[in-house]
């Protein structure tokens, strides 16, 4: 069996990435993308854990991180379709005014 | 042995798959290397003894979320980003701002790496898995927990979706002038 921390180590670089792209990207899309890689590398987290210690609510757990993904994915979506048709961009720093 | 060697093949597509995803400059590209991400994180669930989560990863992320990203890009028919920075400089090179984020990020794998390489010398439920008690992969009892421990929850989810629709739908419709 492959122990915890490695799932653990392995989790926190996934993490990481995401926080890199959220981070280094200009562009809305590629960034909600890494938000989803955020949120699977806690979903990596919960299972493992879950899997450690014999419990069934780790599994429970992604069960509801991945409802609010989807929920967040159609919402920014939403969004980011809303802001392209003011400025025909997709660059978070065209949009740095609250009303136009 | 297999395990390990299983473990590192598909964590080692997912970790790939995931740098891709941010190194694209095309977000088609993009989207469709998250989802071989998601296969690997998919297979590690069933290595993990997880089938549900790994069938339900494949389902809902890379068949639902995926699709909709890929909908919306192929809607907006951005095939680049189109500031004039992004398209001169490579993609991990850029501003000061996006230097001291990509510092930070750096930060946080160091901290993540350092606490876990200090609890792992503690031992417990960080050393070997072999000790570990066996693992819930029944649906039915996942089913049974959802159903009544955590009955709740699963009826607040069902409000956020509606309210997650509703928002969507108020969110992109074309204002009437």
């Amino acid at each position: 069996m492959v122990p915890l921390s490695q799932y653990l180590i392995l989790s926190a670089i996934l993490f990481v990435i995401g926080t890199l792209g959220v981070f280094v990207r200009r562009n809305l899309i590629t960034i909600l993308l890494s938000i989803e890689i955020m949120l699977n590398a806690v979903n990596l987290t919960f299972v493992a854990a879950g899997r450690a210690f014999g419990a069934v609510d780790g599994q429970i757990i992604v069960f509801f991180v991945m409802t609010v993904a989807a929920a967040e994915a159609a919402v920014g979506l939403a969004i980011v379709i809303a802001l392209f048709r003011h400025r025909e961009s997709l660059d978070p720093d065209a949009f740095t005014s609250l009303k136009w | 042995m297999p395990d390990q060697i299983l473990f590192y093949l598909l964590g080692g597509l997912a970790v790939v798959a995931s740098v891709l995803v941010i190194g694209q400059r095309n977000p088609i590209h993009s989207v469709l290397l998250l989802i071989a991400s998601f296969a690997g994180l998919s297979g590690l669930y069933v290595l993990l003894q997880a089938p549900f989560v790994a069938v339900i990863q494949i389902i809902i992320y890379a068949g639902a979320i995926m699709v909709l990203f890929l909908f919306v890009v192929m809607l907006l028919n951005v095939g680049r980003e189109d500031t004039d920075v992004d398209e001169q400089s490579p993609v991990f090179v850029h501003r000061v701002s996006m230097r001291v984020g990509a510092l930070l990020a750096g930060l946080l794998v160091v901290e993540l790496v350092w606490a876990l390489a200090s609890a792992g010398t503690l031992g417990g439920v960080f050393g070997p898995m072999s000790q570990a008690p066996p693992a819930v992969t029944s649906v039915r009892t996942i089913g049974h927990a959802l159903f009544t421990d955590y009955a709740f929850a699963f009826e607040v989810t069902s409000i956020l979706i509606l309210v997650a629709m509703v928002g969507a739908v108020v969110l992109a419709r074309r204002e009437a002038k």
